[in-house]
């Protein structure tokens, strides 16, 4: 109980919120965005900030999600959900083919392989024109069934997209206490250490490789049926750069860091719209401030701060007690 | 029968050998311990036996297993464990998990029953954190379990390493230089640590600089120059041992 309490304060904020307020523009348009962004940004901090892998690629596989919704469905006319399964299937091999090799990689050049993987895909969609509808794109999906019920008003997507992020957090969060989750911390740590306990590095990273594309890919899938409508610029690598910001910002490693660092990046553009033209540069200027002064990100920062001021009280109480 | 056997063994950087025709062998129960100048080449014997360096020729043997070709989690695997010369602690988690990573061959929950959080896992969790407290008392450090290792002096550091190889319940445990940096207190506990660790039946291979320490607790001293063996024997022999000191001293 204790273990889940943030998660289920952050369950109940995230289901109340549209009850409360169903027309609120923040809640169900913007809130969407929040939404995926953060099971995307957690997805990414399994793999980023677990296991200090970096990233620059984690849009692709949000985009072939999207992409095989997308085509299977309009064009070989599959029902969505076997589109789903078929988008998992792809993403699963492509992305655990890949995984043992381009994860012997470190540092600067995994940031180079990952990059790499990422424009490959985003040209893929630009260029394969007669299967991807180019830089167009591909429109009008079939409405999205879930046991029978049309997900067909933004209000629906907000719980289809706020359970999904839901589940992605609790996995993340159950990793995070439990013996993979400490296998990938000790490969982030040490790699040889880890090794030396036992630890195959190699796969314990392909693994969370692996799982963490799947969770893009099924965010694409639902993102693709929600928008009704895919393009190749939604998975861009500037898109990727952006998640990694999301989960930088936030405090890697952490789950609700990533949550609290997508939450800020999705949301903080829409706030200053106010600024029109300076919009940009306000918004650059608030990330260089936070990463700054807060280099270990925003929430864990906070955290930290939470924790350490309750260490100081438990301290002084004791010496209180004793005097 | 010896535990751990090692033939031949030679290794060269470009054109630097770093051990040459090495051979020796450590019977199971004793505190085995590798001395010699800087650079003798005891640091990279140990990447050697644990395969994070790959021999160039030779071969080694562990309980009559051939793991010369091994990749060092395989080898953890089958009861080698070790400690680092420069620290290899877990910064980013507190003592306890450190510890738990050490137990992660007992144990063997995968990613899938871990995100799921299978009644499994939640049986196995406790377990682990048994077997990790278990480990962190009989290093005296039960008292910083819930630490961030980031915030641990140098010398609990070196002991939490300790804590966390024997989490493994290895066979064999090599220690490289545990004594380094170290002031007179805490290397005596050391040699009281290294001893109990002894005494519970685990084989210790040792490198270390601190001549007493060595003399005192092992039951066999090898002596590395230049990445050849220039003596082995008990430590009474090699402190008498004419070459052992003219390596040590510079010959007169």
């Amino acid at each position: 109980m204790k273990r889940l309490l943030g998660f289920y304060i952050f369950s109940f904020i995230t289901l109340v919120l549209p009850i409360l307020f169903p027309d609120n523009y923040y809640v169900t348009v913007v809130g969407l965005t929040v939404l995926i962004n953060i099971s995307l940004a957690v997805s990414l901090n399994l793999l980023m900030g677990y296991a200090g892998q970096i990233s620059l690629g984690h849009a692709a596989f949000f985009g072939l999600g999207a992409y095989s919704s997308a085509i299977f469905t309009i064009k070989y006319g599959f029902s969505p959900w076997t589109a789903i399964t078929f988008g998992l299937l792809i993403v699963f091999l492509l992305s655990y083919i890949l995984s043992r090799p381009i994860l012997k990689l470190k540092g600067h050049y995994l940031a180079m392989a990952t990059l790499g993987l990422g424009i490959i895909v985003h040209i893929f969609f630009v260029q394969a024109d007669e299967i991807t509808g180019g830089p167009d794109g591909i429109s009008g999906l079939p409405t999205l069934s879930i046991f029978g019920f049309p997900i067909d008003t933004d209000l629906k997507w907000y719980f289809v997209f706020a359970l999904f992020m839901l589940i992605t957090v609790l996995l993340s969060l159950n990793i995070a206490d439990s013996r993979a989750g400490r296998a990938l911390s000790a490969v982030h740590g040490s790699e040889i250490a880890a090794q030396m306990m036992g630890i195959d590095t190699a796969k314990v990273k392909s693994h969370i490789f692996v799982f963490s594309a799947l969770i893009a890919c099924i965010a694409g899938s639902l993102f693709a049926h929600q928008q009704n409508f895919v393009s190749p610029e939604s998975f861009s690598f500037f898109f990727s750069i952006e998640l990694v910001t999301m989960v930088v910002l936030g405090g890697l490693g952490s789950t609700f860091g990533a949550v609290v660092g997508a939450f800020i990046l999705s949301i903080l553009p829409e706030l200053l719209i106010v600024f029109e033209d300076f919009e940009v540069l306000i918004f650059g200027a608030i990330l260089m401030v936070i990463m700054i002064f807060l280099p270990e990100g925003l929430f864990v920062a906070i955290k930290n701060k939470v924790s350490y001021l309750a260490f100081k009280r438990s301290k002084k109480e004791v010496a209180n007690a004793t005097s | 029968m010896p535990l751990l056997e090692v033939k031949g063994l030679e290794k060269s950087f470009g054109g630097l050998k770093a051990i040459t025709d090495l051979s020796f062998s450590v019977p199971e129960g004793q505190i085995f311990s590798i001395i010699g100048p800087n650079g003798a080449g005891k640091t990279t014997l140990f990447n050697l036996l644990t395969n994070i360096y790959r021999p160039t020729k030779g071969s080694i043997f562990f309980n009559k297993k051939d793991i010369t070709k091994l990749p060092p989690f395989k080898i953890a695997a089958l009861g080698i464990s070790r400690t680092f010369q420069n620290l290899q602690v877990f910064m980013n988690m507190n003592v306890v998990e450190n510890v738990m990573v050490g137990c992660h061959l007992r144990s063997k929950s995968g990613l899938f029953a871990s995100a799921f959080r299978l009644p499994s896992v939640i049986a196995e969790e406790k377990r682990v954190r048994d077997m990790a407290l278990e480990a962190l008392e009989f290093c005296g450090l039960k008292y910083y379990s819930s630490q961030p290792a980031s915030a641990l002096p140098y010398g609990i550091l070196k002991k939490l390493e300790i804590a966390r190889a024997l989490a493994s319940k290895p066979r064999l445990l090599l220690m490289d230089e545990p004594a380094a940096g170290l002031n007179d207190t805490e290397t005596m506990e050391l040699c009281r640590l290294i001893e109990a660790i002894r005494d519970s039946g685990i084989t210790v291979l040792l490198v270390e600089h601190n001549m007493g320490l060595v003399m005192e607790i092992s039951q066999t001293v090898l002596v590395l120059n230049y990445g050849r063996l220039l003596a082995t024997g008990p430590p009474r022999d090699i402190q008498k041992n004419p070459e052992v000191i003219a390596a040590y001293l510079g010959e007169g």
